[in-house]
């Protein structure tokens, strides 16, 4: 198969206006990845399992991945010549910069090729923040496999993929609020607790029928 | 589907059903313009042939079924995030726990994935140890899938027992050599955790030795069955094209005509080495399917009858491998191989801490439910117990 360079300088040549990016990886397993802008994904997606050579027909494993705001600490050293005595030598002056890294979520695609036996490429997409850009395109139309693991990123991630046929909650419950995959999720201190019809009925219950006897006993106070 | 409400038909249907927390039947009516009334049925959660806690929501117009949607989650634990706070060892007893059939096959995906991580090497030995159980595995899977599958035909427990019966000798092995019959918790990042005896290599000989006799009989009783072959040939047909377009793995995979085998494809561990083939089906129907996990077996005797015979000596661990503060470096690394299931794979990626960034599982059975619908569609209800039992779901490892 080409290098992941290769087919990075072939995409670059087939669609001109796309940003793709070669993302190293240092780990012993050599698998590098690239980076997809949201505009061009799909159509590069579909490029990549067409292409008579790549025919990357087998999206095998999608997943998201969550990269919080990051504070990042700079420090930076100047050197100060003291103005009282000139002929000291010149003091070394730290100065920490913080700078906050915008968080992101991110979904990784691993594709191999059945017709051709090779692979992996792996595909990146990134979100604008965590918050109100969470939307990235769907490639379930591309390859029917991120179908369901695409759901899982939704419900898991909050990522919302734009153009997923049947886009629900697949492992939590419909009524779940929060995204229990995301680094700065914290779990309620009840898990159990939900909204039940036997709560509801309790409450009419008391509205409906007279104090329980041992307080109209205590009232009397006879016992 | 119409979007109509369904109260115009019959106002006392207008109550969601119980699972929708409402107090309505769990059999209602749906209105669709093109087909008049429909039935929607809820399969499950509680029902024996969803094998285990696993609903389908199908739509029935008579008989035939028109939309099926699988439920799942219901034994849902975050798996993921439960590996994220664990150090990297501490999340091999849980991989145990996903498909919980297949303990070996789960560790070794995952020790795959973290020495792919961690470039770590596997002497040679713990190799072969890694095939021998990986295929016992797979024997143990495919027997357990072919029983249940016979119980959803309706065969009432007997096909089941002869392939407990059988099961029972090789979970007495693995419980020999790790302890445990099922959670055997066995692979070690470089290499395994236990070295067998020369006593246990000949009980596992005669184990293997004996199985195909065990097979013969097996299906002399079941594959030629009047029953079984009208009730799975042609039953949920799976094409090709959807196969791989879905990402089916495994003998579901095989059993529509694929060859795809990543034994053969990715030669992990030492499978180059081994002479066997893999089994293509021709027509990805159930009966197909059913033959593929039959053949499979044949062949994982084969591997396993080379595998003992071969065994060479020496270490089973790298010595280059760390069981405690394991701190890989910062990077990332997906693993993969061919379990009994299909492909199982792990993601791991590393910021260098003694636990992982992000751990996750990418589960056979999760997403070969994928064309669940798709395979049941214009098939009664009795023909989706078959189809969902031919696909090999687990569900300990579709929820996580």
């Amino acid at each position: 198969m080409e290098t992941l360079e290769q087919i990075r300088e072939r995409l670059l040549a087939r669609f001109p206006g796309a940003t793709v990016t070669l993302i190293a990886n240092t780990a012993a397993a050599d698998q590098p990845s690239l980076l997809l802008d949201a505009a061009h994904a799909r159509a590069i997606a579909e490029w990549l399992r067409d292409d008579a050579e790549l025919r990357l027909d087998y999206c095998s494993n999608v997943t998201g991945v969550d990269w919080p705001d990051k504070e990042i600490v700079e420090t930076v050293k100047t050197t100060v010549a003291d103005p009282a005595n000139p002929e000291a030598p010149p003091k070394v002056v730290e100065t920490k910069t913080k700078r906050l890294q915008p968080g992101y979520l991110e979904v990784v695609y691993h594709l191999y090729s059945m017709s051709k036996k090779h692979g992996p490429v792996i595909l990146r997409l990134r979100t604008g923040n965590r918050t109100d850009q969470v939307t990235v395109p769907s490639l379930t139309p591309v390859w029917r496999a991120a179908e369901f693991q695409e759901r899982e990123v939704f419900d898991l991630y909050g990522v919302v993929f734009e153009g997923h046929p049947d886009l629900r909650r697949i492992l939590m419950w419909d009524q779940f609020k929060d995204h229990p995959m995301r680094k700065d999720y914290v779990s309620p201190d009840d898990f159990e607790w939900e909204p039940t019809p036997h709560g509801e009925v309790l409450e009419r219950a008391k509205k409906h029928y007279p104090p329980p006897p041992a307080a109209a006993m205590n009232e009397g106070g006879t016992a | 589907m119409s979007s109509s409400d369904p109260s115009t038909l019959n106002p006392q249907l207008s109550t969601p059903p119980a699972w929708a927390g409402g107090s309505g039947p769990t059999v209602r009516a749906v209105h669709d313009e093109f087909h008049g009334d429909l039935l929607e049925i809820s399969m499950g959660p509680q029902h024996p042939s969803t094998h285990g806690v696993f609903r389908m929501v199908a739509t029935l117009d008579g008989e035939t079924i028109v939309k099926l949607k699988p439920v799942f989650g219901y034994l849902h634990r975050n798996h993921e995030k439960l590996g994220e706070n664990t150090t990297y060892l501490a999340s091999m007893p849980y991989t145990d726990r996903l498909d919980y059939l297949c303990s070996m096959t789960n560790n070794w995906a995952y020790a795959l994935a973290v020495e792919k991580l961690a470039g770590l090497n596997v002497p040679e030995r713990a190799e072969y140890l890694r095939i021998i159980m990986g295929e016992l595995t797979r024997l143990v899977n495919h027997m357990c899938l072919v029983g249940f599958l016979f119980n959803d035909l309706g065969t009432s427990f007997t096909p089941l027992l002869y392939a407990f019966r059988e099961r029972e000798k090789i979970l007495d092995l693995f419980e020999a050599l790790t302890g445990s019959r099922m959670m055997c918790n066995y692979q070690r990042f470089g290499g395994c955790r236990v070295d067998p005896t020369p006593e246990w290599l000949a009980a596992a000989n005669k184990v293997v030795q004996n199985f195909p006799r065990f097979l013969d009989e097996f299906e002399a009783m079941l594959t030629g069955n009047e029953i079984m072959l009208a009730r799975t040939q042609g039953v949920g047909r799976l094409s090709r094209e959807l196969a791989i377009s879905a990402g089916i793995t495994g003998p579901m995979l095989r059993a529509s005509g694929v060859d795809y085998d990543l034994r053969k494809v990715d030669g992990y561990g030492f499978y180059p080495r081994f002479d066997f083939r893999v089994p293509l089906g021709e027509h990805g129907d159930t009966y197909d399917r059913y033959m593929m996990r039959i053949l499979e077996m044949r062949e994982s005797v084969k591997i396993l009858q080379q595998a003992i015979s071969e065994m060479p000596l020496g270490p089973i661990m790298d010595p280059k491998a760390k069981l405690r503060g394991f701190r890989p470096r910062a990077g990332e690394a997906y693993g993969r191989i061919e379990g009994p299931k299909g492909e199982i794979g792990f993601y791991l990626i590393s910021d260098g801490m003694p636990n992982p960034y992000r751990y996750r599982v990418r589960p056979p059975s999760f997403v070969n439910l994928t064309v669940l619908e798709d395979m049941c569609l214009g098939h009664t209800v009795a023909d989706a117990v078959v189809i969902l039992g031919s696909i090999d779901i687990v569900l300990g490892e579709v929820d996580r």
